[in-house]
Parts: structure tokens; C-alpha cells; sequence
């Protein structure tokens, strides 16, 4: 009898999974549904150079429905909630599917509702977020318009999509007002609710270093009650203020709504509870997540999600087979880190390797926690290689799931 | 790791202050700890937070973060400043014994 794998999310991690199981299993003994709610793929990183004029939105910006191999059924519509009982997902139109395996891959939600006065006075006009497309652009407009002053990157909380994103935002608006002429007229403040730059020790001195080097003033464990766009400052739970003329935050994330109206599927804030190993669901084994939308101590990051991504569909195989599941994610992630004037920086690690220097995938490759062109050459690159490559389930060679270890120096481990 | 002493008696602790081992852990101690965090006197909603905090650890392995703090404690996540001033999620985790919590990613 032909199963079915019903697959929420057409975004990185959702395209990955159904391409990979559509290309492992003939269609007469699985069927494949793809649910999403519009039909407007983004390529996420790309946010990131939407506000300086480096990318446009319809640059990043593909159909759903064509990322798809044939053979998978790409369904256009709205999840009201998943009944774990009766193993179905209910649509908003009243309509359901029926599964024998769920993947949930809705990635996360922007929460800036949940933090006083963010979406108040000032949301649009100086206050913005680039993390949805629509705030990038409105973003861009204002920094084309600014003629000097105080600019303050802020992270409300974690866990974030690209934990690194906010940091190279602070790297590409220094060159960026650099470029411009207008660099010495513009102040530059990261402000993080972490006691670092970054959250892995090596990486975080080493951003540490950059954010100086660069002019970037570095606010830490600052827990941002209320972001007062009126008067321009940020003001923490301790009191503290942070004055702006314009603030560019990264609100709250949350899992998707359908989540939340789930009884049993997901977390408090609305992420799946999976084991970060076999990525299954801890309360129903026939439900999988990946990517944003599963709660693991890992990054939320497209890199991520492609390396669950091989993972999660072996372990949906052998699900269906009755077999043990023997396909374990490391935790690997990597990720290169823009740092303005044509260069990146490139990080790799996984659940016990910390980033660290060196090169990679080995002794000859790209050099780790490092600045060089070849990382930002390899930034720029990744894009075609995400839609060509990624998407359509391709091994690349190079990027496999497993965190590779040569070429990196394991000496500077403190 | 190094040994402290609360309530009269040494236990085991990391070198941030939170205790190797949950199961020592008594209200005596909490209060001790407590004022070593600069909170003199633990009120009934400290404790709130506090018996909150170890259910959680005790149903999940781990203490929950602010947000889900704020989410499910019963206690907003403005007043949780108020009442942990140098940071809710881990100095209310120090107070109730259980290991720092896994912070983000």
C-alpha cells in the first residue's frame, strides 16, 4: 500500500527532505505532499544585503512550487493544526491530509508584538528589522536616506535565525557608510543580551576583535524591555537606556502558529521537541522536524538544516521500514560571516567542536575564522549553489552532514 | 569545580556557583545562596519561581530560559527583573540548586 509523508514547510529544509525521499522512493509506494502557506521561496541569507543595495528581493526570491522535483504534490494552503491522534494536518480551508510520517519544517516566526513599543511609534520609520523581506527593503530606503548619527543593532533574545546575521549587519553598514564618505559621521552599537559577541568562546573573541577594529561599540547582557521608538532608546530590564536615531532589531522568534494549536506537538515557544540526534519527535515517532522549526541546541541556520536534512530523510526510510534509526546528526553547522570591504570569515563546528582556526573541508580549502576575499567569493557562490545544488538534494562535495576535522588547528582549544 | 558551603554543609560546585549535584539542595541553602546573589530576603515569589525552576529541571533535565520563564512560571518576565535583578534565568537556577541553564546557540 502506498504510504504518505506529509512534509509542513516548502522553505530550505522542507524542498531538501521532499527531493531527497522523492529521488530514494518510487512514487507507487510513497506518496510526498509539500504544505505551505504562499508560494514565495526566499533565499534567507540574502536579507542580509538587501538593506545595503547588494541583493534585491526578486534576486532571492523563487517559486515554491518549482524547487520541487517531480512527483511530489505541492499543496498551496493555510495549517489550522496537526491532530498527533488521528495522524492528520488540518487546513484552514477545512480540508485534511493524512500521514503515515509528518516532517515539520515551518521554520520561525517573527515575534516583535511581544516586545513594549517595537511595533509602536517608530516601527518602519526608525525602527526596522531585516529579517522579513518586507523590512529589509524598508530598511534599505532609510539608510539610503540617513545622514548621520546613532545606529544600534539589537538582538531581543535567542534563540534566532543566523545568530551571526546581526553581526555582519553591524560589518557591512561600516563599509557601507565607509564607501559612502560618510563613516566618521555614524555611530555603530551592537547591543546583545549575551555576555559576548557570540556564544562560542574562540569565535566570540575573535568577533570581539572585529567589532573594534571596525568602530563597532559592543553593549553586552542587555535585556531589552521596551524599545521606545518615539524618544529613540532602547531601555533593559536593568534600567540601562542605549539611545538611537535609528535601531535595527532582531525580534523575538517563535515556531509556527499551527504549532501552538497543536496539543502535544510542540514546546513553549512553539518548537518541535525532537531528539538532536535521530531528529524524531520525543512524544510521536512518526513525527520529524528540522531546521528553524525543531527545538535542538543547535544555530538556526540554513547550513543547519541541509546537513539534517540527509539525516532526517534516512531516518524517515528506515521509520517506514520498521527499522531502527541509525542515521545521527552531529550538530554540525558552518557559516560564512560577511565583515565588510569584499570579505567574509568562515566558521564550522558542531554539538562538541567549538569553531575553530584553520581550513576547511581540509588542509587546502578555505581558511577558518579568518578574514579573506576567498570566504566572501565563497558567499557570493553559495547562492546558485543553494538553488542548483542544495535544494534539489545533491550530495555537494565538500559539505557533507558530518563536521569534517582535518585542517583544523585543535591547539587554540582553551 | 570547588566546594562551597551552605547550610552547614559542602557541596560541590562549578566555577560559576551552581551546584554539581541537584539532590543536595534544601530551602536553607537556597536562602544562603541568595543572599551571596545580593538578594537578602527571598519572598513568596521568589519561591514561585524558584520551586518552578526545579519542577522544570526535574521534568526536563534542564532549567527553562526567560522567555519560557515569563511564558509559564506565572510570573512576567518584567517582574522576573524585578526579582532577579543580574539575570532571572540564571541566577533563579543558581538559588534552586540546578545546573546553569543551557543557554543559546
Amino acid at each position: 500500500m502506498t504510504k504518505r509523508v506529509v512534509i509542513v514547510g516548502g522553505g530550505t529544509g522542507g524542498t531538501i527532505v521532499a527531493n531527497r525521499l522523492r529521488r530514494a522512493e518510487p512514487p507507487d509506494e510513497l506518496e510526498i505532499v509539500v504544505v505551505d502557506q504562499d508560494d514565495h521561496h526566499v533565499y534567507q541569507p540574502g536579507l542580509l544585503f538587501v538593506p545595503f543595495g547588494l541583493a534585491k528581493l526578486d534576486e532571492i526570491t523563487r517559486p515554491r512550487g518549482h524547487q520541487l522535483h517531480r512527483g511530489i504534490t505541492y499543496r498551496l494552503g493555510k495549517v489550522d493544526r496537526v491532530d498527533v491522534e488521528a495522524e492528520q494536518v488540518l487546513l484552514e480551508d477545512g480540508s485534511s491530509l493524512g500521514y503515515d510520517v509528518l516532517v515539520i519544517a515551518s521554520g520561525a516566526v517573527l515575534a516583535p508584538e511581544e516586545t513594549e513599543g517595537l511595533t509602536g511609534p517608530g516601527w518602519g520609520e526608525k525602527v526596522f528589522t531585516f529579517y522579513e523581506p518586507g523590512g529589509a527593503t524598508a530598511l534599505h530606503e532609510a539608510l539610503e536616506r540617513f545622514r548621520g548619527g546613532s545606529i544600534v543593532v539589537n538582538v531581543i533574545d535567542m534563540p534566532i535565525k543566523c545568530p551571526v546575521a546581526p553581526l555582519e549587519f553591524c560589518f557591512l553598514a561600516d563599509s557601507y557608510f565607509h564607501d559612502r564618505g560618510m563613516r566618521p559621521d555614524v555611530k555603530l552599537t551592537y547591543v546583545t543580551p549575551l555576555d559576548g559577541a557570540f556564544t562560542k568562546p574562540v569565535a566570540s573573541s575573535r568577533l570581539a576583535d572585529l567589532l573594534a577594529a571596525k568602530g563597532v561599540e559592543l553593549v553586552t547582557e542587555f535585556n531589552t524591555a521596551e524599545v521606545d521608538g518615539h524618544g529613540g532608546r532602547l531601555i533593559g530590564y536593568d534600567g540601562r537606556e542605549v539611545p538611537f536615531d535609528l535601531a535595527v532589531v532582531v525580534p523575538l522568534h517563535n515556531g509556527a502558529p499551527f504549532v501552538g494549536r497543536s496539543p502535544g506537538l510542540g514546546d513553549e515557544l512553539g518548537f518541535i521537541d525532537v531528539d538532536e540526534h535521530t531528529l524524531q519527535s520525543r512524544a510521536h515517532p512518526n513525527v520529524f522536524a528540522l531546521g528553524d522549526a525543531a527545538g535542538v541546541p543547535v544555530s538556526k541556520a540554513g547550513s543547519v538544516t541541509h546537513f539534517q536534512g540527509e539525516t532526517l530523510v534516512e531516518n524517515v526510510r528506515q521509520f517506514l521500514r520498521g527499522a531502527p534509526l541509525d542515521a545521527l546528526y552531529d550538530g554540525h553547522a558552518n557559516c560564512f560571516i560577511e565583515t565588510g570591504f569584499g570579505k567574509a570569515l568562515l566558521i564550522d563546528f558542531n554539538y562538541d567542536t567549538e569553531p575553530l582556526p584553520g581550513h576547511y573541508p581540509s588542509r587546502v580549502g578555505l581558511p577558518l575564522l579568518k578574514e579573506s576575499r576567498l570566504n566572501h567569493l565563497g558567499k557570493l557562490m553559495f547562492q546558485p549553489l543553494y538553488w542548483h545544488g542544495l535544494l534539489p538534494g545533491r550530495d555537494v562535495p565538500g559539505i557533507g552532514a558530518d563536521m569534517p576535522t582535518h585542517g583544523k588547528s585543535t591547539a587554540t582549544v582553551p | 569545580m570547588t566546594t562551597a558551603i551552605y547550610a552547614g554543609k559542602p557541596v560541590e560546585v562549578t566555577d560559576e556557583g551552581f551546584l554539581e549535584n541537584p539532590s543536595q539542595w534544601d530551602e536553607q541553602m537556597a536562602r544562603e545562596i541568595a543572599r551571596a546573589e545580593g538578594i537578602e530576603e527571598l519572598t513568596d515569589r521568589h519561591w514561585v519561581v524558584i520551586r518552578f525552576m526545579r519542577s522544570q529541571y526535574e521534568e526536563k533535565g534542564a532549567g527553562p530560559s526567560v522567555r519560557v520563564l515569563g511564558k509559564t512560571s506565572g510570573v512576567s518576565v518584567k517582574e522576573l527583573y524585578q526579582l532577579f535583578p543580574k539575570g532571572p534565568a540564571k541566577t533563579a537556577a543558581k538559588i534552586a540548586g540546578i545546573p546553569k541553564p543551557i543557554g543559546c546557540i
